[in-house]
C-alpha cells in the first residue's frame, strides 16, 4: 500500500483516535502513517458492537420478564459471555448457569456474589438491580 | 537519563519494546523489533472461542515479543508478576521512584482512557508506565496517538484482571541495554526461522496450513445460519485489521522490517524483493477484507466460494515470499 492510499475515513469506531499503518512513502520507503479510520474496519467493528448491544437488550428483557437473574444482564452489559465469566471467576459454567435462575440467585452466598462483582467491576448493590430500560 | 518521549506505534507489544529500548539508547524501530522477535505468524484455532468466534491470530503468542527480544538480543530483562494486588502496586511505585520506565501488561477493558468502541476483554494489552504525577500514572500506550493518564484504581483493575492470559500485574524493564548490537546475525537467523515455520509447521492450524484450513472452513459457512456466517467473516477481518496490526495482519509491518533488513545487508536484493512481495500480499489481505465487508453489508447471498478462493490465493502468494526468503544468504 502506498502512503496516499492509507484510508482516512474518520471512522466512528475509532472514537476520534488514529492508528498507525505501515505504508510506502513517495521515496519507496515504508513508514508508519496515521490513519483516521477505514470503512471496512468500521463495518466489522460496528457489527461486533451491535452484536453485543443485541445480547444486552435480549438479556434485559429476559431479566425483566423474570426468566433470568440480574447476573445474566450484567454479564452481557460488561461485554462478557459465559466463557469469559467462567474463566474470570474460576467458576464452572454449569454453576454460573444455575446462578442465572432468579430463585437461586436470590439465595447466593455472599463470597460468590463478591467474586462476580469483582470480575464484573460493579457493586453488590448494583448487581441485584436491573436498571430502567 | 533523557526525558521519555511517547511514540505512536502500530502494535502494543512491539511498540513498547521499541520505545523502551530506544529510551535506553538502543535505537530500534517497531518493525525491527517485530521481525527479530519472530512475531509474524498465522493461527486459526476453531476450538478456542473468543466472544463465541473461533480464535484467528496473525502473530505469535502474547508476551513472545518480550521474551524473544530478551533472548535474541541477550538483554537482561526483569519480568515480575505478583501474588497480590497490593504488592504489585507498591512495586510499580518503587520502580517509578527509581526513575525507571516500566512495561506492563493489562486488560484493555479496564483502562479508563480506552474509549468504549475499542474496549474489549483482552488481557494481553501492553503499555509503558513512565511517571506518577498528582495521583495519576502517566502512560505511553503505543497504539494511542498521545501519552495518556490513568488513575491507580483503573490501572490496578487492568493489571490484575482475571481470566485467560491473566496479566498477574506483570511489569518488565531492562537492567542493561547495550548501545549497539550487531543485528545482522539475529535478522538472518529469524528470517530463516520464520520462513520455515510458515511453510512447514506440522500442525494444520498454524502457519500457511492454518490459513488454508481457514479458507476451507469459510466454504462450510454455506450450511450455517447467515448471521453466524457474517459474524464469522467479520471476526476474521477484525483480527486482521483492528487489533493494532499496522494493517493487513502485520504483513505491512513485516514488509517494512524486510526493507530495513535489506538496507543493513547493503541493499540485499533477496530481502528487498521479499519486502515488495510481502507488501503486495498485504494489499491482497486488504482486498479480502473489503470483499468481506461488502458481503456483510449486502442483503444478497454471500459468495463463500470466491471469498475462500481469495484466501487460498493469498496463502499461495505468501508462500512465495517465504520461499524467496529461504534463498537469503547473509
Amino acid at each position: 500500500m502506498n502512503q496516499e492510499n492509507v484510508p482516512q475515513d474518520n471512522s466512528s469506531t475509532y472514537a476520534k483516535m488514529k492508528k498507525t499503518i505501515y505504508a510506502k512513502n513517495s521515496d519507496g520507503k515504508m513508514q508508519g502513517i496515521s490513519s483516521s479510520g477505514w470503512q471496512v474496519e468500521e463495518t466489522v467493528t460496528r457489527q461486533a458492537l451491535d452484536d453485543i448491544e443485541e445480547h444486552i437488550k435480549e438479556a434485559w428483557e429476559k431479566v425483566k420478564s423474570g426468566e433470568k437473574s440480574t447476573l445474566y444482564y450484567y454479564m452481557y452489559k460488561q461485554k462478557m459471555d459465559l466463557t469469559l465469566l467462567s474463566q474470570a471467576t474460576g467458576f464452572f459454567q454449569w454453576t454460573i448457569k444455575r446462578d442465572f435462575e432468579p430463585k437461586r440467585f436470590a439465595k447466593i452466598k455472599q463470597n460468590r456474589l463478591e467474586e462476580y462483582c469483582d470480575v464484573l467491576g460493579i457493586t453488590i448493590d448494583d448487581i441485584k438491580e436491573l436498571p430502567n430500560g | 537519563m533523557a526525558e521519555f518521549k511517547h511514540t505512536h506505534h502500530a502494535h502494543c507489544e512491539s511498540g513498547v519494546i521499541s520505545s523502551m529500548l530506544s529510551y535506553h539508547g538502543l535505537k530500534i524501530s517497531e518493525p525491527m523489533v517485530f521481525g527479530i522477535s519472530n512475531a509474524l505468524n498465522f493461527a486459526y484455532i476453531p476450538f478456542v472461542k473468543i466472544g463465541g468466534m473461533p480464535l484467528v491470530a496473525y502473530r505469535s503468542l502474547p508476551k513472545s515479543i518480550v521474551k524473544n527480544i530478551k533472548n535474541n538480543l541477550k538483554i537482561e530483562m526483569k519480568l515480575e508478576t505478583f501474588s497480590s494486588q497490593k504488592k504489585g502496586e507498591d512495586r510499580l511505585d518503587e520502580l517509578l521512584d527509581e526513575g525507571k520506565i516500566v512495561g506492563a501488561q493489562g486488560s484493555m477493558y479496564w483502562l479508563e482512557y480506552v474509549p468504549d468502541e475499542l474496549s474489549f476483554h483482552f488481557n494481553a494489552h501492553n503499555f509503558l508506565i513512565y511517571a506518577n504525577e498528582e495521583e495519576k500514572y502517566l502512560i505511553s500506550d503505543p497504539v494511542f496517538q498521545d501519552a495518556v493518564k490513568c488513575s491507580k484504581k483503573s490501572l490496578s483493575k487492568s493489571r490484575f484482571s482475571k481470566g485467560a492470559m491473566a496479566p498477574k500485574g506483570l511489569l518488565y524493564y531492562p537492567i542493561n541495554v547495550p548501545k549497539e548490537i550487531d543485528l545482522k546475525p539475529i535478522i538472518a537467523k529469524n528470517i530463516k526461522k520464520l520462513a520455515k515455520n510458515m511453510l512447514k509447521t506440522p500442525v494444520p492450524i498454524a502457519g500457511l496450513k492454518g490459513l488454508r484450513y481457514l479458507a476451507k472452513s469459510i466454504l462450510k459457512l454455506k450450511n450455517k445460519d447467515k448471521k453466524y456466517a457474517k459474524l464469522f467473516l467479520g471476526n476474521i477481518v477484525r483480527m486482521q485489521e483492528e487489533i493494532g496490526t499496522g494493517g493487513a495482519g502485520f504483513r505491512f509491518m513485516y514488509a517494512s522490517f524486510l526493507q530495513e533488513a535489506s538496507e543493513l545487508f547493503n541493499d540485499n536484493i533477496v530481502l528487498s524483493d521479499a519486502s515488495k512481495m510481502m507488501l503486495e500480499v498485504g494489499d491482497e489481505y486488504r482486498e479480502f477484507a473489503l470483499t468481506i465487508a461488502k458481503s456483510i453489508k449486502s442483503k444478497k447471498d454471500i459468495d463463500f466460494q470466491s471469498i475462500s478462493d481469495m484466501l487460498k490465493n493469498i496463502a499461495d502468494n505468501e508462500a512465495k515470499v517465504y520461499k524467496r526468503l529461504l534463498e537469503f544468504k547473509a
